[in-house]
């Protein structure tokens, strides 16, 4: 916004623009993404501090030590992380302009999220085959809802890539594309951080404690 | 203060006598103790209030268009001076509400036991106050006396003058145990406990109600409260003891079910346990207690074993707990007796020994509560306890 | 048909969920049966189905939206008022063993659905209409940041409403207070769909109430005209950006919460259930942080109004707008910190208890300075009580009031005595409507010109400010009196006869408040019949003071010909002072975004899905959610989403306004 504001050569005040460029399409999109993902961001710590309350209230039942297969989150959340850093990738070939490594590296982020997807279904049906399910205590119900939260992100990011991906395949490296690129890329960043705070939170002090 | 109240009642009492203004003129010494935060804080804020409300008319009436003799200044919008004062005005009103609202809260909290009658006398400290255990029903109030074993529903009493300790839970949904003329309410939740320490000072018939919304049956969910003197007292308790009957797990599962514009009932004997068995929603056998399944958390749970103690669920106040997408509704089954009462009290929180701290002189600091951190947004004491 | 076909196909929905015993329900379905056939059928004759189709239903104009909102509060409104004044009606019946007109069951259905058709589908609709329209206009802007967004955001909110609605004569709707405290709400204890309702109802507003919140964020921080720094922008705009910033950080909190209530009510989880440690007092304490902060997403844009209306009815700068602008900022950020105060007699703590006491009362301090801002802009001013100013005073006298009473009941003590009482009833009302609902009515008379190009009619709308304001005293004062007598909320039938007259005034002032509504409705009609009478040519009724009366009323579609440019905080007054003269040529194309019906069909998608949830038919739920998807995902795939507005149509639109400009003079 560098229009001039001061008054014009000859002392008038300027009242309007007379040469007016529109803004560019998409003008607002990162602020609006980064608002909606700070909105997204308290959908999570209100799970969180739902956890915080109820994941002590084991109604005499199994605890986070009895559950949770520490092995096999840390392979899960090496997924998350490997699938962020491909992205990473992504982007950088996208700002080379180079289409078909762009869509092999979304491929990569995608096959990642799918394992990281799986992995975490595995885990759940294991646990409920057991019988605990998400009905059996709150510390259940509070862990199974922040965790298939997130997940529930990932399958929409991973519907999103997919989208995206047949986009940049249609469409090539536009403009629009590169911005919903960029979109998707704070999105599963994103996605990335609040899962770094439930595997410390959840996962590793719940084993601890 | 005296002065203040005069002042504000004045104009209410003539143009509203008549009525029955129980919470302006109550009975009992702590809500006649609330009774003065409400006028003193009132007539503070009309401090501001007042002039506020003639400034705008006066304001609205000079500066109107037809009166162009008054000054007209477009461009003036801003003093520093002015500025000052109205940030300041409210400021320094909130500062002096605000040193009452945290005494008050401290010195009128619900769980404190109480250190005066009255103004003008401190409480026997040799004599035992009345304690009183409150279940909220659907829709009605089950009073159980531990001291005299007896239990009434719909029905209160208690001495003039003697301190009572309320114990306050419920069966199923949140509800609040009112009673104006003795004393502010406090939620009734299942599950967990909460008290209120009061005192009733005039004799007479009051009344007691549900002020939480709690259902279909909520309208008819009040009850009396009779202040008596001890003669009559005593007299009442004979009279429930002469009742009969006898109030046990049985009778209780009963009662608990939903029902409306319940009568006045006794029960001559009560089953001293049943009181701890409703906190901890085990009065059904075989379902273990919240005590019991606390201390067993607390220990880090039952582990794998843990996930085959519960038993589908035959008993139910209400015709369906089962959800469309969940399993069949099931208890946690109780793996001891629940008789070993486990977990742990809450310290009470005793008054302080100087009575008449609203006046500011002599006050000692209130005694804090020190707060977990788990407990900050939760509130720390509507917790079983038993 | 087979029971279990029948149960596939229409879940717990049957004939017996219709209400066709309750004769009010019957009589209120054949008289909405009756207006609605008769509007679709004129509609259907006078061909119009496809210019709203075009025009309105498809727009992504934030003018068009902006009255689309206002429609639908005031639509709703009518709703909401019905259920309150058969609460009224029965509460003055119901002594000396009368039970009134309404059974418990719909009474308690009544209380609930006045609560959350008045905040969610009344104010903030009246509210969210008012900073549509106005924003774009006053920050000197063509439309809002995203254009779809906001069009979707409507139809969410209208989803939301067709579902209480529908409530009305397909099943029933919450029986357990307007924030459906567990575990009342939860399943053991409300089976019925009533709950579900309330939840899925909520929870489709409140996906278009938040993403409608980033929209306008968005607006405001980036598409402000040059020259208007953050400390120019109209007072309006600020509370605008406030409120939806207090939109965007409470409503996640709402969703979140109704989304564990549904998962105990549709999967039997325990978060609020009291059995296997779940804690109904979690969800009291979730509601209530989005709860509080919802009061001051309601009043700080009324309070944006009144500045507004102050300053150019007494044709005087606002007095203190650096202060007000803090005023507001701290009230954004302390409401976060009062919400425990909703809820002093659960038990928590003395110290927490009066920490959330004193930080209620410290809020009291900048709304105070705010109301002297007030009044010293009107001190040495020239005031025109035209309708916008005499809802302001009325306002100013009636919110001081409201407000006093609150600041009472932040007193723990205090509250312990009037908690959940009739003395609450009447000062959330006090402040409600004293506050919001007279804001509303300032903003509507205030701009109604602006948007339609015609004053609304000053007779009627006198008449039926008169009857709003002594009706909201005759019907709310006797309810601080009844709370003083410990009278509790939401009763049925009462016992004691003496409090019978202070109810039968309430329902007096109740029926006055009637009138009043009808005035106003009286008042559009009227003010429609005399439109060339009281018609505005110079795009400035008011001799007012902000960029949104520099353009026409109403505005062409692009709202400025050219991006208008600011030196002052009262930018339009500052243009006329100094000599602005409006360009006649140089007209450009203009780029604006093109309308799309993916919004109203992706919002009645998600309509169809809570219906579907509500009542069990999977089926339904699951095939509009593929459907929303799919739907969402196509849109995607269109990336021509604007146009440019010839400069021919701009010239012509200018020159039409110059001639009429011309003509005034």
């Amino acid at each position: 916004m560098t229009v001039a504001v001061n008054p014009s050569q000859t002392g008038e005040p300027v009242f309007y623009v007379a040469d007016e460029h529109p803004h560019p399409e998409g003008y607002s999109t990162s602020l609006g993404f980064w608002i909606y993902l700070m909105s997204d961001c308290l959908i999570f710590a209100m799970l969180f501090a739902a956890f915080g309350v109820l994941g002590a209230n084991y109604a005499a039942g199994p605890a986070p030590k009895d559950l949770f297969d520490l092995n096999l989150v840390a392979v899960n959340t090496s997924m998350l992380l490997l699938s962020s850093i491909t992205y990473g990738f992504a982007m950088l070939t996208m700002q080379q302009n180079k289409i078909a490594q762009t869509q092999m590296w979304l491929a990569i982020t995608g096959l990642f999220g799918v394992a990281f997807i799986s992995i975490e279904l595995t885990e759940f049906a294991h646990m409920i085959h057991e019988g605990a399910t998400p009905q059996r205590s709150a510390f259940l119900s509070s862990f199974f809802t922040l965790v298939g939260t997130h997940g529930l992100h990932v399958s929409c990011g991973l519907i999103w890539l997919v989208t995206l991906m047949v986009q940049v395949w249609r469409f090539g490296l536009i403009e629009a594309n590169r911005r919903r690129l960029m979109c998707l890329s704070m999105f599963w960043h994103f996605l990335d951080v609040v899962w770094i705070g439930v595997f410390t939170f959840v996962y590793l002090l719940g084993v601890l404690r | 203060m005296s002065r203040f109240k005069i002042l504000a009642l004045l104009p209410l009492a003539v143009a509203l006598s008549g009525c029955n203004y129980v919470v302006l003129a109550p009975a009992g010494d702590i809500a006649a103790q609330q009774r003065d935060l409400v006028i003193i804080s009132t007539v503070l804020m009309l401090l501001i209030v007042v002039p506020v409300m003639a400034l705008t008319v006066l304001f609205a009436w000079r500066y109107r268009q037809s009166n162009t003799s008054a000054r007209y200044e477009p461009e003036w919008d801003h003093s520093t001076s002015l500025e000052l004062v109205i940030w300041s005005a409210p400021l320094l009103i909130i500062v002096c509400l605000g040193a009452l609202t945290w005494m008050g809260t401290h010195l009128l909290d619900p769980y404190r036991n109480i250190g005066r009658i009255h103004a003008e006398r401190a409480v026997d400290q040799s004599k035992a106050p009345l304690d009183v255990d409150v279940v909220a029903l659907d829709w009605k109030w089950l009073f159980i006396y531990p001291d005299y074993g007896i239990a009434t529903v719909n029905e209160l009493a208690a001495p003039v003058d003697r301190p009572i300790n309320f114990h306050i839970t419920a069966s199923s949904v949140m509800n609040s145990f009112y009673i104006p003329a003795l004393a502010g309410q406090i939620y009734a939740m299942p599950g967990m406990e909460t008290s209120l320490h009061a005192v009733i000072n005039h004799a007479g018939t009051y009344k007691g109600f549900s002020a939480n919304y709690s259902g279909a049956g909520f309208s008819g969910m009040h009850f009396t409260f009779h202040g008596l003197d001890d003669k009559g007292f005593d007299a009442w308790i004979a009279q429930a003891k002469s009742a009969g009957g006898s109030l046990g797990r049985a009778e209780y599962l009963q009662l608990e079910k939903p029902s409306e514009n319940e009568p006045v009932r006794r029960w001559g004997t009560v089953d001293s346990d049943l009181y701890r068995l409703i906190l901890n929603m085990c009065v059904e056998t075989g379902k273990m207690c919240q005590s019991e399944m606390m201390a067993i958390d607390a220990k880090g749970g039952l582990g794998h074993e843990g996930l085959n103690n519960t038993l589908p669920l035959a008993y139910d106040k209400y015709a369906r707990r089962g959800t469309v997408l969940g399993p069949q509704p099931t208890f946690v089954a109780g793996t001891c007796t629940p008789d070993a009462p486990q977990g742990q009290t809450t310290a009470a929180i005793k008054a302080p020994l100087d009575t008449a701290p609203l006046t500011g002189a002599g006050l000692k600091r209130p005694t804090f509560t020190p707060l977990k951190s788990s407990s900050f947004f939760l509130g720390q004491r509507p917790k079983s306890n038993s | 048909m087979s029971p279990d076909l029948l149960k596939l196909i229409f879940g717990r929905l049957g004939l017996d969920s219709l209400p066709l015993h309750e004769p009010i329900l019957v009589a209120t379905f054949v008289m909405v049966a009756l207006c609605g056939g008769a509007l679709f059928a004129g509609v259907t004759y006078f061909r119009l189905w496809g210019y709203l189709w075009r025009e309105w239903f498809t727009t992504v104009d934030h003018k068009r939206i902006g009255i689309m909102y206002m429609i639908l509060g005031i639509v709703m409104l009518l709703r909401g008022f019905a259920d309150a004044l058969m609460m009224r009606a029965q509460q003055a019946l119901a002594f000396n063993g009368s039970e009134g007109f309404l059974p418990a069951h719909h009474y308690d259905q009544v209380f609930t659905a006045h609560g959350v058709i008045m905040i969610f589908f009344v104010a903030m609709p009246l509210v969210t209409g008012l900073m549509n329209y106005v924003v774009p206009l006053q920050i000197g802007a063509r439309d809002v940041s995203f254009p779809f967004l906001n069009n979707f955001s409507f139809w969410m909110t209208v989803g939301g409403a067709v579902l209480v609605m529908a409530s009305l004569f397909i099943g029933e709707f919450a029986r357990t207070g307007w924030l459906a405290y567990p575990p009342l709400s939860n399943i053991g204890y409300s089976p019925d769909v009533g709950v579900d309702y309330y939840i899925w109802a909520l929870q489709v507003a409140g996906v278009g109430t938040t993403l409608s919140g980033i929209n306008l964020i968005c607006t405001i921080v980036k598409l402000r005209c040059p020259g208007m720094t953050m400390m120019k922008m109209p007072v309006f705009t600020w509370t605008a950006l406030c409120t939806n910033i207090l939109i965007v950080a409470s409503f996640p909190v709402l969703t979140v919460v109704l989304a564990l209530l549904s998962l105990d009510r549709y999967v039997g989880t325990n978060f609020f259930t009291n059995d296997f440690g779940g804690s109904p007092m979690m969800y009291v304490n979730l509601i209530w942080i989005w709860g509080h902060p919802e009061v001051y997403i309601l009043v700080l844009p009324a309070f944006g109004i009144f500045s507004e209306v102050t300053s150019t009815f007494s044709g005087k700068r606002l007095f203190g707008y650096t202060s007000m602008v803090y005023a507001t900022v701290v009230i954004t950020i302390l409401s976060y910190l009062v919400w425990l105060h909703h809820f002093f007699t659960m038990g928590s703590g003395a110290s927490v208890n009066s920490f959330f006491g004193i930080t209620t009362m410290i809020i009291s301090i900048p709304t105070g300075a705010k109301m002297f801002n007030w009044l010293f802009t009107m001190y040495r001013g020239r005031i025109r009580f035209e309708l916008p100013m005499l809802w302001t005073i009325a306002f100013m006298l009636t919110f001081v009031l409201g407000g006093m009473t609150g600041v009472l009941l932040a007193v723990p003590p205090a509250d312990f005595v009037l908690h959940n009482s009739l003395f609450l009833i009447a000062h959330f009302h006090n402040v409600i409507i004293g506050g919001v609902v007279f804001g509303a009515f300032a903003g509507i008379n205030y701009w109604f010109p602006k948007a339609f190009g015609f004053k609304l009619d000053p007779f009627w709308g006198k008449l039926s400010f008169w009857f709003w304001v002594t009706g909201f005293y005759m019907a709310f004062m006797p309810l601080y009196v009844l709370g003083l007598m410990g009278v509790t909320r939401r009763l049925r039938v009462f016992d004691d006869p003496s409090l019978q007259i202070w109810f039968v005034i309430a329902a007096i002032g109740a029926g006055l408040v009637f009138l009043g509504i009808l005035c106003m409705l009286m008042q559009f009609a009227v003010s429609f019949l005399k439109r060339e009478q009281l018609k505005d040519v110079t795009g400035d009724p008011w001799d007012a003071r902000t960029l949104e009366w520099a353009t026409s009323s109403p505005p062409p579609d692009y709202n400025f010909a050219f991006t208008p440019v600011v030196h002052d905080n009262d930018a339009w007054w500052d243009m006329k002072k100094r000599g602005y003269q409006r360009p006649l040529t140089g007209f450009k194309p203009i780029h604006m975004p093109s309308s799309t019906g993916t919004g109203i069909i992706l919002a009645g998608l998600a309509t169809a899905m809570g219906f579907g949830l509500i009542w069990y038919i999977w089926w339904l739920a699951a095939a509009s959610f593929i459907a929303m998807l799919a739907v969402g995902i196509g849109h995607t795939f269109n990336y021509h989403r604007d146009f440019d507005i010839p400069a021919d149509d701009v010239i012509r639109a200018e020159d039409s306004r110059t001639k009429l400009l011309a003509g005034a003079k």
